[in-house]
């Protein structure tokens, strides 16, 4: 395990570590880079860490998101729409570090790439970790990567310097739980339902039970996700678990904010971060 | 059987996929966690069935007499005449039940989810033929059948899905994405992982995670093997060349991989051109993509420069895919088989020809290799053996080829 004195920590580790020290669990909120347009995507990643966020995963884009349901492929297509592509999300990275002389640039938060392999395979492996790594980004979760493909992504971002975090599931036994944590870093991401996100959410004491099991394979923090769309549920997990993931919630308030014609309403923004706010508040009293 | 030995081995083209999954740098397992466990299974369970005597048996049993194989290989003498040049034959899988070659594997398939205890059958469908296929082994067998299919090929295949839904599988229309194949997938993978416990995806070509290509490919070897037997019962020797059509390519790998290790057997694969490669409308992956990875293996793939897949576009539904199964991505890059490409307008003259010189009407499929053929045949020697597979027959595409023709049914 890592030391909390390590200088060579990374964001993720130093957050978890915070978090742990402030004994409460981390909301972690998931958005898509460009959705509903490039604009309005940078404005909403800069205003997620004071409206509670601790963890933000911005999602890569792709147009055959297999692991996804109704609301994020939407959204991913949305993004598509608007021209995001793989080297405007990581310039959108720049951005949230850099600030723009009226906004501060935000180092501490932070940030995890999520998506789907190809985009990053047609970029190129070594340019994007390098690139990646550049923009101010902390770790990367790629849906289609399993433990057996580690050589393709996982093992030469570790190398780069970043953390690679990876997907537990229902289906991961025990017999296989070590293979899967093996070359994770970070933290581990436990999806909580055999499913799509979005879609069913998993009982409070299934999920106790996962975050237990994992516990005894892992010290690793522990982020629990899909299915967590209102502030009671995310108190729930932060009840077990190190951070509660959002991410099909805010993307369909996003989707709420549209008009007919697919263009966003004013106050878009705003209504997003006050569902972050109240997950936050969730996430918060979870062990209060 | 000729003993063989460890340099030919390293020399084969017919061990693959390595233990990885890969054909060389293709194939592969690329899927989400909470589908891992379950491919790894279905790894194992193939294994067993595949050194297991009594699936061998049960499986020849249902070819002979539900499927209805052997499949004739037939001399196509009038066409032959035609094009005046070598001498052309025709694996007759449009005879088989169903009427195309997709019975072979799901046959194979479903006997596997059987043997592992599944309940529930999925797939994806494209022009409806894989669809069918799947939907009348699970009337069979008696298993609840799900059916994806794209809400645009729903509109262009109609009777494919009276059939299905008459077969008593339940067609549900993806709107997803492009709402084609490829979302069809998408949305098969998804109930997939929704549906862990009790369900068994039947894939309709060699494409997918490791085992899929693997296994649909040895399911589909039936066409070739009994080519080898018949046209060596013909003719007394074996084929100079072999001609079929790709969508994934399932048909094509059947027929090609017995005759991978035969060097005097040139092997040419035919991708849809759509309007023409040139164009950009075309669903040719090998021809006009690049490598990628998509739907858990890595193929070529028609992609734009920011690795978002591109639609792909063909007079049939059935070769509307913008990837291709990884064993033909190894083989075009091994140079072992030459990939071509046939236009939709190349397509329906042949699907005419074939139709008025032999009275058989060929799906809009197959009509791409005799497209194809019909430009090789006739700079062959009249010595030349040409065998094509005639994949499926064209029932099912009268309605879109006479739209096209401007006939009005």
């Amino acid at each position: 395990m890592a030391s909390m004195t390590d200088v060579k920590t990374t964001r993720i580790e130093r957050r978890f570590a915070d978090l742990k020290a402030q004994g409460r669990a981390g909301l972690v909120t998931f958005i898509t880079a460009g959705d509903p347009d490039g604009d309005l995507s940078l404005q909403l990643l800069r205003a997620l860490p004071a409206a509670g966020a601790d963890v933000v995963e911005l999602g890569m884009p792709f147009t055959d998101p297999m692991a996804d349901g109704p609301a994020i492929q939407a959204a991913g297509l949305r993004a598509l729409q608007s021209g995001m592509t793989l080297k405007r999300v990581l310039q959108m990275v720049r951005d949230f570090r850099q600030g723009d002389g009226k906004i501060p640039g935000d180092n501490d938060t932070p940030i995890v790439l999520m998506g789907y392999y190809n985009p990053i395979y047609s970029y190129g492996v070594a340019t994007f970790l390098t690139d990646a790594l550049a923009a101010g980004v902390d770790g990367l979760i790629v849906v289609d990567l399993p433990p057996e493909e580690d050589a393709e992504l996982c093992l030469p971002a570790l190398k780069a310097g970043l953390n690679f975090i990876r997907l537990a599931t229902p289906t991961t036994d025990d017999k296989r739980l070590p293979a899967v944590l093996k070359n994770t870093s970070g933290f581990v991401y436990y999806v909580s339902i055999a499913g799509i996100t979005g879609t069913r959410s998993a009982a409070d004491a299934d999920i106790a039970a996962a975050v237990a099991r994992l516990k005894r394979h892992t010290g690793l923090p522990l982020a629990v996700g899909f299915g967590i769309k209102t502030a009671d549920q995310a108190a729930a997990v932060a009840k077990a678990a190190d951070a509660a993931v959002v991410g099909s919630a805010l993307i369909q308030r996003i989707a709420d904010n549209l008009d007919a014609n697919g263009r966003p309403k004013a106050g878009l923004v705003e209504a997003v971060l006050s569902l972050v706010r109240d997950l936050a508040a969730g996430v918060r009293r979870g062990r209060a | 059987m000729s003993v063989t030995s460890s340099s030919q081995l390293m020399n084969s083209y017919r061990t693959g996929p390595d233990e990885r999954g890969r054909f060389g740098l293709f194939g592969g397992r690329f899927v989400a966690e909470t589908l891992m466990p379950l491919i790894l299974d279905l790894e194992k369970a193939y294994r067993d069935a595949r050194n297991d005597p009594a699936f061998a048996a049960e499986m020849a049993s249902f070819r002979q007499h539900y499927i209805g194989r052997p499949s004739p290989l037939y001399f196509a003498e009038r066409l032959t005449e035609h094009f005046g040049g070598a001498k052309v034959y025709f694996k007759r899988e449009e005879l088989n039940h169903t009427g195309s070659h997709k019975v072979n594997n799901c046959l194979g398939q479903i006997l596997l989810a059987k043997r592992m205890g599944k309940t529930r059958i999925i797939a994806e469908t494209g022009a409806g033929q894989h669809g069918v296929a799947t939907a009348t082994l699970c009337a069979r067998f008696g298993l609840p059948c799900t059916i994806y299919m794209g809400a645009t090929d729903i509109e262009r295949q109609k009777p494919n899905v009276f059939r299905m839904r008459l077969l008593g599988a339940e067609v549900i229309p993806v709107h997803s994405g492009t709402a084609t194949l490829k979302d069809a997938m998408n949305d098969a993978l998804r109930d997939w992982v929704s549906n862990v416990e009790n369900t068994f995806y039947i894939i309709g070509t060699v494409a997918g995670p490791h085992p899929y290509p693997a296994m649909v490919r040895d399911f589909q070897s039936v066409i070739g093997t009994e080519t080898r037997e018949q046209i060596m019962e013909l003719e007394g020797r074996l084929p100079d060349s072999l001609v079929a059509c790709i969508g994934g390519g399932s048909n094509a790998m059947g027929l090609f991989h017995p005759f991978l290790d035969d060097p005097s057997v040139a092997i040419y694969g035919v991708e849809a051109g759509g309007d023409g490669v040139e164009t950009g409308r075309h669903a040719a992956s090998l021809t006009g993509g690049r490598p990628g990875v998509l739907h858990g293996n890595r193929t070529y793939l028609l992609q734009d420069d920011d690795g978002q897949i591109k639609d792909a576009h063909s007079i049939s539904a059935g070769l509307d895919y913008p990837g291709i199964g990884p064993e033909h991505a190894w083989l075009h890059d091994m140079k072992r088989v030459k990939y071509v490409s046939a236009t939709d307008q190349e397509t329906l003259d042949a699907f005419q020809l074939c139709s008025a010189l032999e009275g058989i009407i060929p799906a809009l499929e197959p009509a791409h290799a005799l497209a194809y053929v019909s430009k090789l045949a006739p700079t062959l020697p009249r010595d030349h053996l040409l065998v094509m597979c005639l994949s499926g027959r064209g029932d099912k595409d009268i309605f879109a080829v006479a739209e096209r023709l401007g006939t009005k049914l």
